[in-house]
């Protein structure tokens, strides 16, 4: 039930993006299609999902039995970012259609806070391995969530007469803000 | 513990760092150098104008031979030179392509529809399939205009979008978005080698039109002024504007839906003006040519078949040469043709136009005879398109045709076009109801004599058009109609004295769908004639075809040259047919509209593919479109064109009868147009419209 729980409250109740207020970045910038909200989504899930397993063992062989928490940020990205690398190695010679649907989005995730949040949440909440799989999963899928309805949204409003000021970005992050609030509704669900 | 993290971090790095070297050596893909070099050249918009997600895809699909050097649509000529460089190939200028707005309907959607405050044609095509009253066209809401980056698009005061062509990148944003497929990005190849599609926007006139010409829009820019425009609209389906304009019967005007209302708009007249205007100002305009491509193309005849194919063969790049059996260009448009209907200087401007764009001729080259499709094939010619229009005359099959003073109505008009004495007599019976026969008669009018025809049929029967019949008349034209020869009467020299005729009556319809006229017995009747022109029907001289008694190619039982009715592909794919020699003897305007076609699928096969059309041509007329309910449409009146040779004066000159309209009354006919698409039309001129001045305004 614990699981259950962790994993509802990942995704709705402190969402990452909505609640947590990380990655924004990439929030804003891939959700103007739904395809490639979704595309971008699953990437996030994957990469958040292998980089919190990888540095908790970082954290949890390395850095804690030296004392060295407070190297905890530094380590993590370095970490994240040649994970990235490999991945995106992996797939360009193992999956080539997939590595070119993902295209520019894997490398975006190097230097996605969302990615980097996730593994820290991880700690700070100190969470077992599966907690930390499960968790960042869940999280990865909740950004995923948050990043497809917004990019349904911001579509619906290309057929809509916007003063041009507004268009783009400046009505995207309104709408942002609008499911922020919206989310908080879950707040006592879960925690 | 500074030791401990220095060392830790090393470590973290270090250990990623031979992780990512192995797996740079294990995973390694093999990446062309050229992509990132072709990528650095290109524009960088990654608009996806190129069809690739981004400028990196559009850099790959070159490198990997997707896609040419003019990939990126908004860089033009200089970006294709740099890449067409990085990739070691040559490159020749790029053909210009424009966002290309088919859609001149009146009246859009009646309702717009709104849904939660969203008014975009997308959302209305989606929730409601679009008009109310045009399956087909422009909504007019201008989601096209959002979409183009580049600020190309505004919305035009009738309500659908017009395209600026000096802004316009080419780069198809406004095509992406358009749910009902108005707007196409295309060049001038793409341009001239489209047929009629039902699903374009085609008015009536349109459909009917043999030569497929855009007729709403080059009225629309007459409207405007824009008469050199409107000559390039014009002459991109059809080479010879100025000889149209004076002796097509304008089948068009036969299904103007301002016909529904008073009169036909005068489509004709319009051309005519618009290429009067061209030939009047002395110069010639430009007409654009695809790069060389070097290929040789045989055309066989230089008629309007010809003629049309050689043009648009070399706009599309080829380099043909024509071989003509006459001493001039032109075919019957030059020799069936009197010179009071069309004048033969403006014939010979016209053809030195053609010709100017680089066309090789051939004069008294005889098909069979000088050269064959072997001798050709010999000579280096990719494809031959035969086009030797229909010269041989159907007999009367009466006692002593071969009498001396009896000849055919075509032989009669070559030698006047020719300037050779024809031997006309005092008294001249013409034997025929359609447009050869009324030439004959009219050109023995002016040759001094006393011209009967005679006619099978009724007035209301004669294929000939009605203006020419009335014409005819005026100039002292004597009508025998029903009425057939029986025998020619001749003397002892064998020179005709009298044609016997047998009187007829009209009984039952025939497939024709005219009253088959059924003979009178007892009723022989004795008409005097020195001379006797027969004009009822020709057909193609075929014999040319055959080598040692057999034929390489297939013939109809029309005795015409059997093709492919889309691609005029014969039986040898590399021979291709068009005009009369094809269709049997039709209008000059379905032998210009062949010629086109021929020269589209010549195109098509010297690039490799099998001549093809789309399954949605348009052949037959568009049933829903041939409505006669046209309600709120104003009176006006059709302007007449002038005569330049009052009637008395007519039967002495060969001087052209028929004048141009003035530009006031080419302006003001433009105005009775109502713009149909395919339903869709005009009620009336509205205030802001650019011809509602006061010759438009509604007089109801």
């Amino acid at each position: 039930m614990d699981y259950f729980v962790l994993v509802i409250a990942a995704i709705f109740v402190n969402n990452i993006v909505l609640a947590q207020y990380l990655g924004n970045c990439p929030f804003i910038g891939t959700s103007k299609e739904s395809g490639v909200a979704l595309g971008m989504g699953l990437a996030v899930v994957f990469v958040a999902t292998l980089a919190a397993v990888i540095t908790w063992c970082v954290q949890e062989y390395l850095l804690a039995p030296n004392d060295l928490d407070y190297l905890q940020t530094i380590a993590f990205i370095l970490v994240i970012a040649a994970l990235v690398q490999f991945v995106e190695m992996f797939l360009k010679k193992a999956i080539p259609p997939l590595y070119k649907s993902l295209g520019i989005f894997l490398p975006l995730i190097t230097t996605n806070c969302a990615v980097l949040g996730i593994a820290i949440i991880c700690q700070r909440e100190e969470f077992g391995l599966l907690q930390t799989f499960l968790f960042s999963m869940a999280s990865g899928v909740g950004f995923m969530l948050a990043l497809v309805l917004l990019a349904g949204i911001r579509e619906r409003l290309d057929l809509a007469r916007v003063p041009m000021a507004m268009r783009g970005t400046p009505l995207g992050l309104v709408m942002a803000g609008l499911m922020s609030l919206a989310f908080f509704a879950f707040k006592g669900m879960a925690s | 513990m500074i030791t401990a993290s220095v060392l830790i971090l090393l470590g973290i790095g270090f250990t990623s760092a031979v992780i990512l070297a192995v797996a740079s050596k294990l995973l390694y893909v093999y990446e062309d150098p050229r992509i990132a070099q072709v990528e650095n050249v290109l524009a960088g918009a990654n608009c996806g104008g190129c069809g690739y997600p981004g400028c990196a895809g559009a850099a790959q699909g070159v490198v990997e031979g997707k896609a040419g050097a003019t990939v990126c649509v908004v860089g033009g000529d200089a970006v294709a030179e740099k890449v067409a460089a990085i990739m070691g190939l040559e490159f020749s200028s790029m053909e210009k392509q424009i966002a290309f707005v088919d859609c001149t309907g009146g009246i859009r959607a009646e309702e717009v529809y709104r849904y939660a405050g969203v008014k975009d044609c997308r959302a209305q095509h989606m929730l409601y399939n679009g008009s109310k009253m045009c399956p087909e066209g422009c909504l007019g809401f201008g989601t096209c205009i959002t979409a183009c980056q580049f600020g190309a698009i505004e919305m035009g005061p009738n309500g659908y979008p017009v395209v600026d062509p000096n802004l316009c990148t080419a780069c198809g944003g406004c095509e992406q978005v358009c749910p009902r497929g108005v707007i196409t990005v295309w060049g001038m190849t793409a341009r001239i080698t489209h047929l009629n599609l039902e699903t374009d926007c085609l008015a009536p006139c349109r459909q009917r039109c043999p030569g497929q010409i855009n007729i709403p829009r080059y009225i629309e820019q007459v409207s405007r002024g824009d008469y050199a425009g409107a000559l390039e609209t014009i002459r991109e389906r059809i080479p010879m504007p100025l000889s149209i304009g004076r002796v097509c019967p304008h089948p068009c005007e036969g299904v103007c839906r301002r016909g529904r209302v008073d009169e036909p708009v005068g489509i004709n007249m319009i051309k005519r003006f618009a290429a009067d205007w061209e030939m009047n100002s002395g110069t010639r305009l430009p007409i654009s040519c695809a790069p060389d491509t070097g290929r040789k193309v045989a055309v066989v005849g230089g008629g309007p078949a010809g003629l049309s194919c050689a043009f648009f063969l070399r706009r599309l790049g080829h380099s043909p040469t024509i071989f003509e059996s006459m001493p001039k260009l032109g075919g019957q448009l030059r020799y069936g043709i009197p010179e009071y209907r069309l004048p033969k200087a403006v014939l010979d401007w016209e053809i030195q136009g053609i010709l100017d764009l680089g066309i090789d001729v051939r004069f008294e080259q005889f098909f069979g005879k000088d050269f064959t499709l072997d001798t050709l094939r010999e000579e280096g010619f990719e494809a031959v398109f035969l086009g030797i229009g229909a010269w041989m005359n159907m007999n009367l099959r009466i006692e002593n045709e071969d009498a001396e003073g009896v000849s055919t109505g075509t032989e009669f008009l070559t030698k006047v076009g020719l300037g050779v004495e024809s031997g006309t007599g005092k008294k001249v019976v013409v034997v025929g109801g359609g447009n050869t026969a009324i030439d004959a008669a009219r050109t023995s009018v002016r040759l001094g004599a006393d011209v009967t025809l005679m006619y099978r049929r009724t007035r209301d029967e004669m294929p000939a058009n009605m203006e020419e019949i009335i014409g005819a008349e005026e100039e002292g034209v004597k009508y025998l109609f029903l009425a057939a020869p029986t025998r020619i009467v001749k003397d002892g020299d064998g020179r005709v004295t009298h044609i016997e005729y047998i009187k007829m009556e009209l009984g039952e319809p025939d497939q024709s769908g005219r009253r088959r006229p059924i003979p009178i017995e007892g009723s022989e009747t004795l008409i005097e004639a020195d001379t006797v022109y027969t004009a009822i029907g020709q057909k193609p001289e075929l014999s040319c075809l055959y080598e040692d008694g057999v034929c390489q190619l297939e013939e109809t039982r029309w005795r015409t040259l059997a093709a492919d009715p889309d691609t005029l592909q014969t039986a040898m794919p590399h021979v291709f047919t068009g005009g009369d020699m094809h269709t049997g003897p039709a209008l000059v305007i379905t032998a210009l509209g062949e010629g086109r076609k021929a020269a589209r699928s010549i195109h098509q096969y010297l690039n490799g593919e099998p001549p093809h059309v789309d399954a949605r041509t348009q052949r037959d007329m568009i049933p829903y479109t041939m409505f006669t309910d046209v309600p709120n449409v104003g009176y006006r009146e059709r302007s007449e064109m002038p005569h330049l040779i009052e009637c008395d004066e007519r039967a002495c000159t060969f001087g052209e009868i028929e004048g141009a309209l003035s530009e006031a009354q080419a302006k003001r006919e433009t105005c009775r147009c109502l713009r149909c698409g395919l339903t869709c039309y005009n009620r009336d001129m509205v205030d802001g419209q650019e011809c509602a001045d006061g010759d438009c305004v509604k007089n109801q």
